[in-house]
């Protein structure tokens, strides 16, 4: 009988011990839910969602603090997503944070831009390069359309434009499909 | 040397309507009113262009620069004026436009200097290089640049050349290999020495008796290593895969290239393209393409590269009932969008469509899951289980079941009872794959952007903090001794009493860094002013004087 207590007692040390052990050497930093969320997220940065970036608004949606329908650059498919990871209801974009719109890219108009550095601030991403008094353009390829440099120009030289298709970003269509009525 | 011939799985047998343009001669096309030759010559790259409008250019000048490892140079098709450089419709799926140079010819065809390329005095890179200028690429499929294709020239024992010409209407290569039979032979020697290949196997179709008897009296003339052979007639026999298959009974898997089993497929007409660059110095500037279908006068054309496709179908002559044409094969060819395109490399058919020859598809109906379309289908997959997922829009799934293994033949769709264009459903599941893969790589590049500039401000801020803090350390250090010395000459009063207030020093310090700033002004002198003209030098000192009155006045404003 003792032996039985004393065999158990070792293997539950034991056992105990590693799970410690495993628990402290493979700790996963960060927030597994966290991530999970944020890899959904377009990654526009634009605030929109009213959280200072797509990670924070993760963060938030995880706290339960934020609803899963208040960023419009995921859109249906990102809300859709995100109900799929959640297990929630589907739910329409919520209005008062904005609709969905194509994806563009920030254009500055060289001419006019008079190098006051304004925009390279309120750039999440690092889009535009220039310097003080000197002209600005943007990296369109690095640009996420967040429209965030758009305000802060004194002189209205940044607009935003549409993506063009280009061969390619050209995709086929669905197709278009009649199933014959039954004769 | 090839003792037995292996098949492949499915596959189709349409009708083949070669006879229709494969008993007359290849013919020189007239010289178009002008060439719209496009910048981009593939999805994948865009060539620099280096003319402008109004310049004057030879045949064969270089007037695109290739761009990235896959770029190739493009060229005049013929001598003339450039005049313009303007976005036209191109020879894709989309009908979108792009960047490409016009020329009007000038009627004298002149060329530049053309000096053969010696390839053995000179190192590999050179000779792809030398390709790659010439602006080679591939004819027969997607048009891979052929120096990427010929790799670094190693671990390839076999090279397979392309003669099969599998789809129905298509009589090109048939023409090219019976009319220029040592040529594509000695193009094919070329690339087999420069991917460094044992042997040479050249896959035709059995249904081109002509060309095979053509290609085997040139191929007896170089030695063993060559062998011509008559594949069967079975669609889609010039699929990559499947013709080595047949040739080699090498059975690729899903997912895997000829390259990993040391062997590399080139079609004729590159191989050809190959021995004029090398052995005339001529890039590549034209093609041969079939015109048929639905006219008068079937047949191939040598083409430049360039002309206008309107243009060319005027020497066959559609007939009226046409209503739109096909460029490529029925099978795997696409609907033109506008006859404004040009012919490119790859243009190998034209053919034009009647409702009588080619009958609108009876309406799609539900799948029956009879299975018809796997037992066709050449890659070994699920075409119908595809469809479902490409129809659900589970791409996840659709990849899962290889869909990237789908060579987009038709014969699936070729077979199904149903009529569903399974290919359609299947280009549109992977180009929305491929949008959402572009998609992910930019949101990943924008989480790190702004990660980063997360970081960068926290660090920015820190370090302007620790900045501030060492200086404010450092002045409090000075604040004694600065104290000492100010209370010394300014205020002896202060002095006398041993321990001055904080209040105090600095008020002292505040007075000493007057008196320091008041010493810098008045000790600075200009520096440039040894070598000054007269005139300067009076002109400085009005200034100076001026400065002086203003400063006195200020000062007198100043209560
Ligand atoms: S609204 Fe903007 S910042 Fe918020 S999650 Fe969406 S893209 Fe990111
Ligand atoms: S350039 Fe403007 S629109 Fe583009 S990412 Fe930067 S701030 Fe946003
Ligand atoms: S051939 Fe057509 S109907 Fe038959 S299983 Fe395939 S897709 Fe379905
Ligand atoms: S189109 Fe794709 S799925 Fe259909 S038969 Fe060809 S390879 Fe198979």
């Amino acid at each position: 009988m003792l032996t039985a207590i004393l065999i158990m007692t070792g293997i539950a040390i034991v056992l105990g011990a590693a799970l410690g052990y495993a628990s402290i050497r493979f700790k996963v930093a960060g927030d597994p839910l966290v991530e999970k969320i944020d890899a959904i997220l377009p990654q526009t940065q634009c605030g929109q969602c009213g959280y200072p970036g797509c990670k924070p608004y993760a963060q938030a949606i995880s706290n339960g603090e934020a609803d899963i329908n208040q960023c419009p650059p995921g859109g249906e498919e990102g809300i859709r997503k995100l109900a799929d990871l959640l297990g929630r209801e589907v739910k329409p974009l919520s209005e008062e944070h904005g609709t969905e719109k194509p994806k563009s890219v920030a254009r500055i108009d060289e001419q006019v831009c008079i190098g006051c550095t304004l925009c390279i601030q309120a750039c999440p991403v690092d889009a535009i390069v220039g310097a003080a008094k000197q002209m600005h353009t943007v990296v369109a390829p690095l640009c996420t359309g967040c429209e965030l440099c758009v305000a802060p120009c004194p002189v209205d030289c940044i607009s935003m434009a549409p993506l063009a298709e280009t061969v390619e970003t050209w995709k086929w269509k669905y197709p278009v499909h009649e199933l014959r009525s039954a004769a | 040397m090839i003792s037995r011939l292996f098949n492949f799985r499915g596959g189709v047998k349409p009708e083949s309507h070669k006879t229709e343009s494969s008993g007359t001669p290849i013919d020189q096309a007239p010289l178009p009113k002008r060439l719209v030759i496009p910048l981009r010559q593939s999805i994948r790259s865009t060539a620099r262009c280096l003319v402008e409008p109004g310049q004057k250019v030879l045949k064969g000048e270089h007037i695109g620069q290739g761009e990235g490892s896959l770029g190739t140079g493009v060229h005049a098709s013929t001598s003339g004026t450039v005049v313009e450089i303007a976005p036209y419709p191109m020879a894709h799926a989309s009908g979108l436009e792009t960047l490409s140079v016009v020329i009007a010819p000038d009627g004298e065809d002149r060329w530049i200097d053309r000096v053969p390329f010696d390839y053995r005095k000179v190192s590999r890179e050179e000779a792809l290089g030398w390709l790659r200028s010439c602006g080679i690429h591939g004819m027969g499929g997607a048009g891979f640049p052929t120096h990427v294709k010929l790799g670094s020239g190693t671990g390839i024992d076999t090279l397979v050349i392309n003669g099969a010409e599998c789809e129905p209407w298509i009589t090109c290569d048939d023409r090219l290999m019976r009319e220029r039979a040592a040529g594509v032979l000695s193009g094919a020697m070329i690339l087999r020495e420069l991917i460094g290949a044992r042997r040479v196997l050249v896959g035709i179709e059995d249904n081109k008796p002509d060309a095979i008897e053509r290609m085997r009296a040139a191929a007896s003339t170089i030695g063993d290593d060559v062998a011509v052979v008559a594949v069967p007639t079975l669609y889609p026999a010039g699929g990559e895969k499947q013709l080595i298959r047949v040739l080699t009974g090498i059975e690729i898997p899903q997912g895997k290239f000829g390259t990993d089993f040391g062997v590399q497929c080139f079609n004729v007409g590159t191989a050809h393209a190959v021995h004029r660059a090398i052995h005339f110095g001529e890039p590549l500037l034209s093609r041969i393409v079939t015109l048929t279908g639905n006219v008068a006068h079937p047949g191939n054309h040598e083409v430049l590269l360039g002309t206008q496709v309107a243009e060319l179908l005027a020497l066959a002559g559609p007939k009226a009932d046409t209503d739109r044409y096909i460029m490529g094969g029925p099978m795997m060819g696409i609907e033109l969008q506008s006859l404004g395109v040009p012919v490119t490399a790859t243009t190998n058919c034209i053919i034009a469509a009647s409702p009588t020859l080619f009958p609108p598809p009876p309406p799609e109906q539900p799948c029956i899951r009879c299975g018809e379309c796997a037992r066709a289908c050449p890659a070994d997959l699920q075409p119908f289980e595809l469809y479902w997922f490409s129809r659900a829009k589970n791409f996840g799934k659709a990849q899962e079941y290889h869909l990237f293994d789908c060579i987009e033949c038709g014969c699936c769709a070729y077979v199904c009872p149903s009529h569903i264009p399974l290919v359609d459903y299947f280009r549109f599941s992977k180009g929305e794959i491929w949008a959402r893969e572009r998609e992910r790589t930019a949101s990943d590049q924008a989480r790190a952007r702004f990660e980063f500039r997360n970081f960068r401000q926290e660090r920015e801020k820190a370090e302007k903090a620790a900045k501030l803090a060492a200086k404010a350390a450092e002045t409090r250090a000075k604040l004694p001794e600065a104290a000492a010395t100010a209370a010394g000459t300014a205020a002896a009063a202060v002095a006398a009493e041993p321990a001055a207030s904080p209040e105090d020093l600095k008020k002292a310090l505040v007075a000493a860094a007057l008196a320091r700033a008041k010493q810098q002004k008045a000790a600075v002198t200009p520096k440039n002013t040894d070598s000054l003209s007269a005139e300067t030098q009076a002109e400085i000192a009005a200034i100076d004087a001026r400065r002086e009155k203003r400063n006195t006045q200020d000062a007198d404003k100043t209560p």
